[in-house]
């Protein structure tokens, strides 16, 4: 009888995430495989006949489509100065956070935090109103000091970092607590140690805070370049990828071929690309931290 | 903390000085809506700008429901939240189910489960999209609702902490004859508050701001999410920058209070889910 049982419930316990899960995500992945080898348009939605398999074609056109190019370039240029102004902000501020437990420090890692809880319209709607060129915040308190207006978000160059300000903003939170926890984590003894040894503040943190966040750290990375590399909700709200494609991301590119331009087969070929490059920078990562441990 | 007793003042007070700097910088973005969201709507263009409001307002938030429709854009964000959490339901029970019983196929469906982690959301955007319009979901709620049920993640954090439980507590309940459903509900879920806890507001969150998915899905109006209708409400008022800012304040606020009610489980979820 029980073990009747037992052969019974677990699925009972899995079924409703794990279909779900099928359907909205292990299904969706092969119909986009499928898709990105065809033609798939409005006019397919509606009439399956009027689909054909185009083999490679898709794949082909992206890489001779200028704008493909310049989301790739930009997406870069996201990730190269992004990723380590996250990790440098979330590590630095984490750090200071650990100095005490008092409510000073309760209050300020909520502060911290709050950005990126906050809804990305909302942020959208805040940073629109800072960055605007007449009115803004930012352009008023830099006219104190005698600076011109900047065009924060008119002019592409300026645009992309304005972006990653805002995003830098955002994702500090999330990192801040992982790194918190991993520092909270370290046996206090670590210290008493090196401090019996008479090492200073700097030599603690250097050889011993740092190494023993390795995990953490590696961990961040991961996750914020991956984040990172599908770059989207920021130049969605704030630019829609312009001035002159000058922010737009390869997930930003793949979203207006697919919802705006309904050419979902060239946008699903688009999104199988990004993938085989967060696949590519990830195992890399990995064979990267496998060397590093093994020294 | 490791080294408390050795410290010297100067040096509290200059990370406590940091800390608050870095705050407050933080902080701008947050200060300047709520300030802007209660001036009338020619005091916020008002160069130099007044950092308190010369004639506070509420006229801004009372309009947000008598020229917009919020209160529509709010009941459906509710419907959302309370879905998500019906979601989260789902995610505990997998999770329990992983990690609590040995059936065939368990590490391959689990491996499954994580996979999907790992693909970037532009790649199943456009499939759900095309799957909802075939089950004929699109622009009703239940295609809204659905595809965020399961997440994948918090499956994982589930299991994670239901392997903690010992196996002993389970078989001394089914001794007594309880059922399994009974044993997870009755007996599983109290001792796993905690992890209940990170994942009910991380759950909240994410229904309360959901966005993308809303605006990909609904054409009516009526099915509009606050986020939606913020973004409709951007375009239409494009230059009423301090009802814009009333807006984003009725969006944000609710989220702040809610969290800092609820922030040490966020540090505690994750010490407990061993990414160190």
């Amino acid at each position: 009888m029980k073990q009747l049982l037992n052969n019974r419930h677990p699925y009972m316990f899995i079924a409703p995430a794990v279909i779900l899960l099928t359907l909205f995500s292990l299904i969706p992945i092969l119909v986009a495989l499928v898709i990105s080898f065809t033609d798939m348009n409005l006019k397919g939605l509606a009439d399956w006949s009027a689909v054909s398999f185009i083999g490679l074609e898709n794949y082909k056109d992206l890489f001779s489509d200028a704008t493909f190019i310049k989301s790739i370039f930009n997406t870069f240029f996201y990730v190269i100065i992004g990723v380590p102004l996250v990790i440098i902000c979330s590590l630095s501020i984490a750090l200071l956070l650990n100095y005490g437990t008092s409510w000073i420090f309760n209050t300020f890692r909520a502060v911290y935090y709050m950005p990126s809880i906050t809804n990305i319209i909302a942020v959208a709607v805040i940073w629109g109103y800072l960055y605007n060129t007449e009115y803004g915040l930012f352009n008023y308190l830099l006219s104190l000091i005698s600076v011109d207006n900047i065009p924060w978000l008119q002019e592409p160059t300026i645009a992309k970092i304005s972006l990653i300000i805002l995003a830098v903003w955002k994702g500090i939170g999330i990192n801040m607590i992982i790194f918190l926890a991993a520092l909270q984590g370290i046996p206090k003894s670590y210290y008493e140690a090196a401090e019996m040894d008479g090492a200073s503040r700097l030599q603690v943190l250097f050889h011993i805070t740092l190494p023993l966040l390795r995990y953490a750290t590696f961990f961040v990375t991961v996750t914020t370049l991956i984040g990172w590399m599908q770059f989207f909700e920021e130049p969605f709200v704030m630019t829609d990828g312009g001035p002159l494609d000058g922010t737009i991301s390869i997930a930003l590119f793949i979203y207006q071929e697919g919802f705006q331009y309904s050419e979902f087969g060239y946008a699903a070929a688009g999104s199988f690309i990004l993938f085989a490059m967060i696949i590519i920078v990830t195992v890399f990562q990995f064979k990267v931290q496998k060397k590093d441990t093994e020294l | 903390m490791a080294t408390a007793t050795k410290r010297s003042k100067p040096e509290k007070a200059l990370v406590i000085f940091l800390l608050i700097a870095g705050g407050v910088l933080v902080s701008i973005p947050f200060l300047w809506m709520i300030s802007s969201s209660f001036k009338p709507e020619n005091e916020v263009l008002a160069i130099p700008p007044t950092i308190i409001p010369d004639n506070p307002t509420i006229e801004n938030y009372i309009k947000l429901f008598t020229s917009m429709n919020f209160a529509v854009y709010l009941r459906n964000t509710i419907i959302i939240v309370l879905f998500s959490f019906l979601g989260l339901l789902f995610n505990a029970m997998a999770g329990y189910g992983f990690a609590k019983y040995h059936f065939k196929g368990r590490e391959k469906i689990f491996y499954l489960v994580l996979a999907t982690m790992m693909i970037p959301g532009q790649v199943t955007m456009i499939p759900v999209y095309l799957i909802l319009n075939a089950m004929g979901l699109t622009n009703t709620m239940a295609g809204i609702i659905l595809p965020g049920l399961a997440v994948a993640f918090s499956i994982f954090l589930f299991r994670q902490f239901m392997a903690t439980i010992p196996d002993d507590l389970l078989e001394a309940a089914r001794l007594d004859g309880a059922g399994e459903f009974y044993i997870f509900f009755r007996l599983i879920t109290p001792i796993a508050k905690p992890i209940f806890a990170v994942q009910g507001i991380l759950t909240f969150i994410a229904g309360w701001n959901s966005f993308l998915w809303p605006l990909i899905i609904a054409n009516d109006e009526s099915l509009y999410t606050l986020s939606v209708g913020l973004s409709l409400l951007q375009g239409q008022y494009a230059n009423n920058f301090a009802l814009q800012m009333a807006g984003a304040a009725f969006m944000v606020i609710p989220i702040i209070i809610i969290f800092s009610f609820f922030q040490k489980y966020i540090v505690e979820g994750f010490t407990m889910s061993g990414i160190k």
